[in-house]
């Protein structure tokens, strides 16, 4: 089975810093989004019963090569990289991702994590399936295989639902569909010999999609607090009484 | 034509996307509602002019097919705006949609503007870490709207409903079960009251003297994201933060957060934050308004006690 797991290069959230409200970006290094991990972990357990081929699929900055070691130390078989340096919008990061599957021959099962670890606006996925004209299967807990069906769970925020749907489909997959296993050192050096195959974006398609969003400010939320510390617990159950939140017993 | 369709499964939903888009045009809004005459008639009754469709064939589950219904109600009725929901079913939708439209779109939409014929719409960015207010530039508009961002609609009376008939594309999907989630199911962001629990409650056994405070307080218990999905002390439904609930209580008490972006998105528009932690230092403690240091093994059983 040939899989592709399509990931989002971001800055990593933990090293992005704020100054005058801005966030500053610079120096920030970059990774893939913790839920595109879960993605790729799912994928990796298929090949793990399913002979597959698993092929991570990535739009980002000319660092896109270096972020993708991840993927392969993780236990891909290959990358395609559309390389783009400007900022890219959902519907443009879809037509992008969506042209380089078209290149790939006989793809089975395309996977997204649900949402990106930093829009989280899970655009994406839906769109490419939509460019592709392919069924979809969003918020997925579970996969199993029965020929060239798949069975899914999708977990919505008040049900579960059984889904079957013929290959090839998109799926997007939530954070509790598995645990990412830590890549072993071996894997990490073998993750430099696997095939990395960078295209840059005008080459890709004749055309790049222009944006179809304008941010007109992006500022972190002023948030006043009164910072009190109290000394004991007494003194906090006392001050949550005072504003109003008592123990009803 | 500059009206709005209004798309959710949930009519409590739809009901508050409506005034989501009366605060972006005072034109014609029209709801959609799909093997649901239920819906169609509770819609109607609040005043909206409501298209049912009625047709076996498609399947709701079917995001590929509910997304040609909507293209095909959009195209038929000349409307370019197309309002979901921001949960689940909407989100998924709201991609395929706009790609059909070829639209721009946001999701997770928290706020509107208007300044000067535009329409802003504001939601988190960067993980949480920003408050992004953005446009969008195409004249086909899909907008995803996060629940209880907007109230639900008041009106009454005076709708309408027709009956449309849309074609559905041959599918292999197949829905072969709905059931309800197993295990508990919770919403946090109805709590009027919540008690986080973070990886600074180190004993599982420590959950007991929690559900304790939860009750004495009458609060839901919610936690961060690693204390469901690494440790599965909980279910995912309890995950507050931006991959799980963003909630805006009146009381948040919070043990043992460190206090990420990713976290502090979920519960910083509560109208009171207390942090227990251990770590003076800790970010949750800047955006807390009341700050205990103290070890939670000892600290939890002692406020069990005082607020029995």
């Amino acid at each position: 089975m040939n899989i592709v797991v399509a990931m989002k290069q971001i800055p990593d959230l933990q090293q992005i810093r704020i100054r005058d409200r801005k966030p500053v970006l610079d120096d920030v290094p970059f990774t893939f989004g913790n839920i595109d991990k879960n993605a790729l972990e799912a994928a990796m357990q298929i090949k793990e019963k399913i002979d597959s081929q698993v092929i991570v699929v990535a739009v980002g900055s000319s660092e896109l090569e270096d972020t993708a070691k991840e993927a392969l130390a993780a236990g891909a078989d290959e990358a395609r990289l559309v390389i783009w340096e400007d900022g890219l919008e959902s519907s443009q990061s879809a037509r992008l991702i969506a042209a380089a599957i078209k290149q790939l021959d006989a793809i089975d099962l395309i996977m997204f994590g649900e949402g990106s670890g930093d829009n989280y606006s899970s655009q994406v996925g839906s769109r490419v399936a939509q460019i592709l004209e392919l069924p979809q299967v969003g918020y997925v807990s579970h996969i199993e295989f029965q020929g060239d069906v798949v069975r899914l769970t999708r977990s919505l925020e008040d049900c579960e639902q059984t889904v079957e749907v013929k290959l090839p489909a998109v799926v997007t997959v939530t954070s509790d569909i598995n645990v990412v296993r830590i890549p072993s050192v071996t894997q990490i050096l073998k993750a430099g010999r696997k095939p990395k195959e960078s295209i840059e974006a005008e080459d890709l398609v004749t055309v790049i999609p222009v944006p179809l969003i304008e941010t007109i400010s992006n500022l972190a939320p002023e948030m006043q607090r009164k910072q009190i510390v109290v000394k004991t617990v007494q003194e906090l159950v006392k001050v949550l009484a005072d504003e109003g939140f008592g123990g009803r017993g | 034509m500059a009206g709005i369709l209004i798309y959710s499964e949930k009519t409590n939903l739809t009901l508050e996307l409506v005034s989501a888009a009366k605060q972006m045009t005072s034109g014609q809004l029209y709801a959609l509602a799909v093997n649901n005459d239920q819906q169609a008639e509770e819609l109607s009754s609040k005043g909206l002019d409501v298209y049912s469709i009625n047709n076996p064939g498609l399947l709701t589950a079917d995001v590929a097919n509910t997304a040609f219904a909507l293209k095909q109600v959009t195209d038929r009725l000349e409307l370019n705006t197309v309002l979901l929901s921001s949960d689940r079913r909407g989100k998924e939708l709201a991609g395929r949609v706009a790609e059909a439209m070829n639209a721009g779109c946001l999701t997770d939409v928290k706020g509107i503007t208007v300044e000067n014929g535009q329409v802003n719409f504001i939601r988190n960015a960067l993980g949480g870490a920003t408050v992004a207010t953005q446009t969008i530039k195409s004249p086909e508009r899909v907008i995803a709207v996060s629940p209880r961002a907007f109230a639900p609609e008041e009106g009454t009376g005076g709708g309408s409903i027709q009956t449309m008939e849309i074609s559905v594309l041959a599918t292999t999907f197949k829905l072969l079960e709905t059931r309800r989630k197993a295990g508990d199911t919770v919403d946090l962001q109805a709590a009027e009251r919540l008690v986080i629990v973070g990886q600074g409650v180190e004993n599982q056994g420590d959950l007991t003297t929690v559900d304790k405070v939860a009750k004495a307080l009458s609060a839901e218990t919610g936690c961060s994201k690693p204390v469901a999905s690494d440790k599965k002390w909980f279910s995912e439904d309890r995950i507050i933060g931006l991959s799980g609930k963003i909630c805006k209580p009146a009381l948040a008490l919070i043990l043992g957060v460190s206090g990420q972006v990713q976290f502090t998105v979920g519960v910083r528009e509560a109208q009171v934050i207390v942090s227990i932690n251990n770590d003076e230092n800790a970010f949750m403690n800047k955006i807390a308004d009341y700050v205990l240091i103290a070890d939670l093994h000892d600290a939890l059983p002692e406020l069990a006690k005082a607020l029995a």
